[in-house]
């Protein structure tokens, strides 16, 4: 299985990867550069996604919004930035697809000359909004916030969340922007594809045409810095929420490395639909938990396995802590039966299949073609993504539970009512985040 | 090649865009079968619309046919709910069980290799779900639980109170989940009566959406439901429920849920509005495209891109089988509630008066809804969810191919005629889930009179 495609770099260094699929008449256009909050320095954080935001506000050629263009042409349009990348998307009508190509690449070559002040200043009130709206104003918003800052130290940039801090949110400045924009949007840091209703040559004449002429930038120096806990720690807290929630997170191996697939089979294995083992033991069972998540998170420079459980009433965290590494240690000695592998495989097997429905968007495959082509080099992977779930074996399973969960430090994090410290994990230190 | 930077590229000509066809069937039991072919990825979806939602609750247990609803998948046919789950996860499958106001939806979408597995399993759930007693008590724990932290959620305590303030006592007045008080009182007998009486075939939709022929696909059907026949039930519901008139303006113009320490204010402001079936339809669309649809929508670039008050604002008028409402929502800074909520009704005001839609809105509102209609029907599970609307709202197969012609032939004067007639700025309610004491002193200013203070209850 594939996403059938063809690729080529422009002189100035941009990627370009094309895929026909003329079931719609319509093309997404979609670009990633390769920055994201990794990219970013303590006392900066915040600002990737901030950056991102001013993409939409206009650019030299076009200095009015981004949306009224595109949206009259039937077009779909947005962005998101996480710590590893930023990307941009349009999902318009064939006929549109010159003017998508026009706007992106005239906010990729001249975004500077109509930057302002007055844009800066606003787009800077709308992120501290959506950061109250979608972490401090939401239960349990904030325990990302908390955890990723005890998984890494201070100067690492996993640190932070793509969000960032408020305070550094308000100090950003105009000239960030500038220095932040020539470092990494230019063809050389970026990738870009055209999926749908279009001839593969006609889209690399077009790609050429409207990015060919922009400028290669400097070269990205890869940020590389490996983290890992020295020892366990063991955090509280307090949250404006009714039910206590513990939260357990682990480093472990980085996208596509070994032990990636594994670990994602055993989130499944542990946490995901009814019959996974804690779901199973803590909530159909015994009824000690109300809900029961599990997700290995693999990033470029390494991943987070987490588990996060919320307690009935009346139930302490211990409870749940107990029960959740029984289950980890029994998984380490065992691995999961043949069963769970199979069930685990066509699952895997039907996500794939369910990848391949949709041109663009987020996650859809002009995404993934990109994602591929940043993450493993290579827009091809896509079956060799699927292969290696194929390959995990109980005993594969097994080994990578002892080495990245069982016998590694971890951090829990024991979320409670305001003024419930007694339902945490006993010991726990307090952590502040605001 | 160099590109011409001075101007934009004009769009070229649409390709035609056509609907796939609709094939029918209507079994003697009275099940409604629709099957699309739809070319695309090895995948099959399966929608089966049983009209008569949240909508039909009986008064005293708000939440039972969710409750209903949310047990079709804990155990069928003497197997338990894991047991169900397995067979699920084994077929790749994507279960839906959604029990909305006006219609319960039971979506599975899986492999079309499993077609005949997984609409043996909606079959199965819909038919023989086993209701029973300790599965019960299992999943209403689960759902006060759920209720309790729904406490904590500004926008889901805004959802439940605006509701309640808008509609009352009418059946959409109460979330679909229900209050704790019902869920305390209700048996496993009742979620049972309400089986028996809302999961019968005849007027229920069954649509199928693969990449077969849609005859092979409506034959594996029929032979599957068949032999469905409706129980006898000591409950007798109305389905209609929906359809009486809700109060025509609410009891009070300003309400706040007070969350002392809250980040932000959760805002709605709004009024019953108008059926579904209305002829103006297709204005409302423009309408809502212009006031508050989209990301240029007059409200959006006035609250967040001229403000900075917001990290977005929506509008909808929520048109369902009974009267719905129109809804403006958002979440602004505490510190500056009072303007933003001013300047919300003020848009909401002027463009049902002293600003109405100009021919340069409309026409951006019209391309914006009509050369991107093609991207609804991208993937099967949205063919088969927008035959299913067809189906709850009496609509003509011939709607989806209408849409555009129709929605063309809208004028500037029709979308001010609209907005006259269907916003009512008088009768708008504005509800505040936010920090009463920071934002007391702003409220008098905004000439709503004195506000009411609502509890979180739920």
């Amino acid at each position: 299985m594939q996403i059938p495609h063809s690729k080529r770099t422009l002189a100035n260094g941009l990627d370009v990867i094309i895929h026909e699929d003329h079931q719609l008449p319509m093309v997404a256009v979609n670009i990633w550069y390769h920055v994201g909050s990794k990219n970013e320095r303590p006392g900066r954080t915040g600002f990737a996604h901030l950056f991102e935001h001013l993409m939409f506000e206009g650019s030299e050629h076009h200095d009015h919004g981004y949306f009224p263009p595109l949206q009259r042409a039937g077009g779909l349009l947005n962005g998101s930035t996480n710590a590893d990348r930023t990307n941009y998307w349009e999902v318009v009508p064939t006929g549109a697809l010159d003017l998508a190509l026009w706007m992106e690449s005239d906010r990729m070559g001249y975004l500077l000359p109509a930057l302002s002040e007055q844009k800066f200043t606003n787009q800077r009130d709308v992120v501290l909004n959506e950061r109250r709206q979608n972490y401090e104003n939401r239960p349990y918003g904030l325990a990302g916030m908390a955890m990723s800052a005890a998984m890494f130290p201070p100067d690492h940039p996993y640190h932070w969340l793509t969000i960032g801090s408020a305070e550094d949110l308000r100090a950003a400045s105009l000239d960030l922007v500038r220095e932040f924009f020539q470092t990494y949007y230019h063809p050389g840091n970026a990738s870009l594809s055209i999926a749908g209703d279009v001839e593969t040559e006609r889209a690399f004449d077009l790609a050429e045409q409207y990015f060919g002429d922009l400028p290669a930038g400097p070269k990205v120096a890869r940020v590389r810095i490996d983290a890992q806990l020295d020892a366990s720690r063991n955090l509280v807290l307090e949250d404006r929420v009714e039910l206590p929630r513990l939260y357990l997170s682990w480093h472990s191996p980085a996208m596509f490395a070994n032990d990636d697939a594994e670990l994602d089979i055993v989130a499944d294995v542990i946490a995901q639909g009814k019959t996974s083992r804690l779901y199973k033991t803590l909530v159909y069972e015994r009824r000690i938990a109300t809900d029961v998540t599990a997700y290995q998170s693999s990033r470029e420079m390494g991943g987070q396995f987490q588990i996060a459980c919320t307690a009935s009433a009346g139930v302490t965290l211990v409870e749940l802590h107990t029960a959740i590494l029984t289950a980890l240690n029994e998984l380490g000695a065992h691995g999961p039966t043949a069963s769970e592998i199979e069930r685990g495989v066509a699952q895997t097997e039907a996500q794939f299949i369910y990848r391949l429905q949709t041109v663009g968007g987020f996650g859809g495959k002009g995404d993934q073609l990109n994602a591929y082509n940043i993450f493993a080099g290579d827009p091809d992977y896509y079956d060799r993504d699927r292969q290696r779930y194929f390959a995990v074996t109980s005993g594969g399973a097994a080994a990578a539970v002892r080495k990245w969960l069982v016998n590694a430090p971890s951090v829990s994090l024991s979320v409670v009512p305001k003024g419930q410290r007694a339902l945490a994990l006993p010991g726990a230190e307090e952590v502040h985040v605001s | 090649m160099t590109i011409d930077r001075t101007r934009l590229p004009i769009p070229g000509a649409d390709r035609p865009f056509h609907f796939p066809r609709i094939v029918k069937r209507t079994l003697p039991n009275g099940l409604e079968l629709r099957a699309v072919r739809h070319q695309s990825v090895p995948i099959v979806s399966i929608v089966l619309l049983v009209p008569g939602g949240s909508a039909v609750d009986p008064a005293a247990s708000h939440g039972l046919v969710s409750m209903t609803t949310g047990l079709l998948d804990e155990g069928s046919r003497g197997q338990s709910a894991l047991d169900i789950a397995d067979r699920v996860a084994r077929i790749g499958g994507d279960l839906d069980l959604e029990a909305g106001m006006d219609a319960v939806v039971v979506g599975l979408t899986t492999l079309d290799r499993f077609y005949e597995t997984g609409l043996a399993l909606v079959h199965e759930i819909v038919t023989a779900p086993n209701l029973a007693n300790d599965d019960f008590n299992r999943i209403r724990n689960l759902r006060l639980e759920r209720l309790k932290q729904m406490k904590d959620h500004a926008s889901a305590l805004a959802e439940r109170a605006f509701a309640q303030v808008l509609y009352g006592s009418h059946p959409y007045g109460h979330l679909a989940l229900g209050s704790e008080a019902a869920l305390t009182a209700m048996t496993v007998d009742a979620v049972r009566a309400m089986h028996a009486a809302m999961f019968a075939p005849s007027g229920a939709t069954l649509v199928v959406v693969g990449n077969r022929p849609e005859d092979e696909m409506l034959d594996v059907a029929a032979k599957m439901f068949e032999p469905w026949r409706a129980a006898a039930s000591t409950l007798t519901i109305d389905r209609d429920a929906a359809l009486q008139p809700p109060p025509a303006s609410p009891e009070f113009t300003l309400g706040v849920v007070s969350r002392p320490g809250a980040a932000q204010s959760e805002l709605r402001i709004g009024h019953v509005c108008a059926p579904r079936s209305t002829p103006d339809y297709h204005v409302l669309l423009i309408l809502n495209t212009i006031l508050g649809g989209d990301f240029v929508s007059r409200l959006n670039l006035n609250l967040r891109e001229a403000k900075g008050y917001t990290y977005g604002v929506r509008t909808g008028f929520n048109l369902r089988r009974g009267i719905g409402p129109f809804v403006m929502q958002t979440s602004v800074g505490t510190d500056v509630t009072g303007p933003a909520i001013q300047e919300a009704l003020a848009e909401i005001r002027a463009i049902a008066d002293a600003r109405p839609a100009t021919p340069d809105e409309v026409a951006l509102a019209f391309a914006s809804v009509s050369k991107g209609y093609p991207r609804g029907f991208e993937t099967s599970g949205q063919v088969a969810r927008s035959v299913a609307q067809l189906a709850l709202h009496g609509l003509p197969d011939s709607y989806f191919e209408e849409f555009v012609p129709r929605l063309a032939q809208i004028t500037a004067e029709d979308v001010s005629a609209v907005a006259r007639r269907y916003l009512t700025p008088d009768k708008m309610a504005t509800l505040i889930v936010g920090d009463l004491d920071k934002i007391h002193g702003s409220l008098p200013a905004l000439g709503l009179g004195p506000h009411q203070v609502l509890t979180a209850d739920l």
